[in-house]
């Protein structure tokens, strides 16, 4: 059996539920994070294959900007998780009730 | 041999990511982080198999290299010890991971249904990195500048956050 475009898009829809997954059942918010790049690196293996399979590279070129600002939003992202444990010793999210009603 | 190809490097991907969510033998951060580095690896090896050589080689750099060093140097930096004592909600993981599959199954349905064409084009300009390159400083010029703005704007609010007193 010949892999098109819907193996790879089946791949890239379980993967982006593993990170979805990750997100909701995890309580550290640093694996939280890693699980927001699983469902990025998601959607960049779509676009990719789309890409491959519609013959131009305008997909590419999308992954290309997607990869520019996840690494821009990483280090926003981790920054954050370390002046929130330098406040209040904690990076999980259970403790983090301070906005609850 | 490239079928052989893609259905390895899938399987090891979902593997990997697999067990960078749910490890049942540890639930270290670290662990997570190195499963994430294998996780990317082998995505970039589907990159390989969709001819974005580039793009394969931009993921191992940046992911593999910069993100994962980066969390790495976090997570060495905080110094967790606690998360081994928590006991998780049960029901929250079981209607978790119900919503979940529910979400897999729909987005599986709709791929099946849609049909989409198997034949492959010739590969003509695919990820080479020439036209690449072409494209993104003809057409997509404005987005790179922008981009470029937005990295130096990221760069700045780090070390702004980062700064000892936060006001």
């Amino acid at each position: 059996m010949n892999v098109g475009l819907e193996n790879y898009l089946v791949v890239s829809a379980v993967l982006f539920c593993l990170g979805l997954l990750g997100v909701i059942l995890r309580r550290n918010l640093l694996v939280i994070y890693m699980s927001l790049e699983l469902m990025l690196n998601a959607a960049n293996l779509a676009l990719v294959a789309f890409s491959r399979f519609n013959g131009h590279l305008n997909g590419q070129v999308m992954v290309f900007f997607i990869i520019t600002v996840a690494a821009a939003e990483v280090a926003v992202g981790l920054a954050l998780i370390v002046a929130l444990y330098r406040k209040r010793q904690t990076a999980q999210v259970e403790d983090l009730t301070s906005m609850k009603l | 041999m490239q079928n052989l190809f893609f259905y390895l490097f899938a399987l090891l991907t979902l593997l990997c990511a697999f067990l960078v969510v749910a490890n049942p033998f540890s639930r270290n951060p670290v662990t997570s982080a190195m499963f994430l580095v294998l996780t990317i690896v082998s995505l970039a090896g589907l990159f390989v198999l969709l001819h974005a050589f580039f793009l394969a080689a931009v993921q191992v750099l940046v992911y593999a290299g910069a993100v994962m060093v980066l969390f790495l140097f976090v997570i060495m930096l905080l110094d967790f010890k606690e998360e081994e004592l928590r006991k998780l909600n049960r029901f929250g993981v079981a209607a978790g991971a119900v919503s979940v599959a529910a979400i897999a199954l729909i987005f599986i349905q709709a791929i099946l249904a849609s049909r989409p064409a198997a034949n492959l084009p010739p590969p003509t300009l695919e990820g080479a990195t020439q036209p690449l390159g072409r494209i993104l400083f003809t057409d997509y010029l404005l987005p790179f500048e922008i981009l470029s703005v937005l990295l130096l704007v990221a760069m700045v609010g780090v070390i702004l956050l980062s700064k000892k007193d936060l006001k």
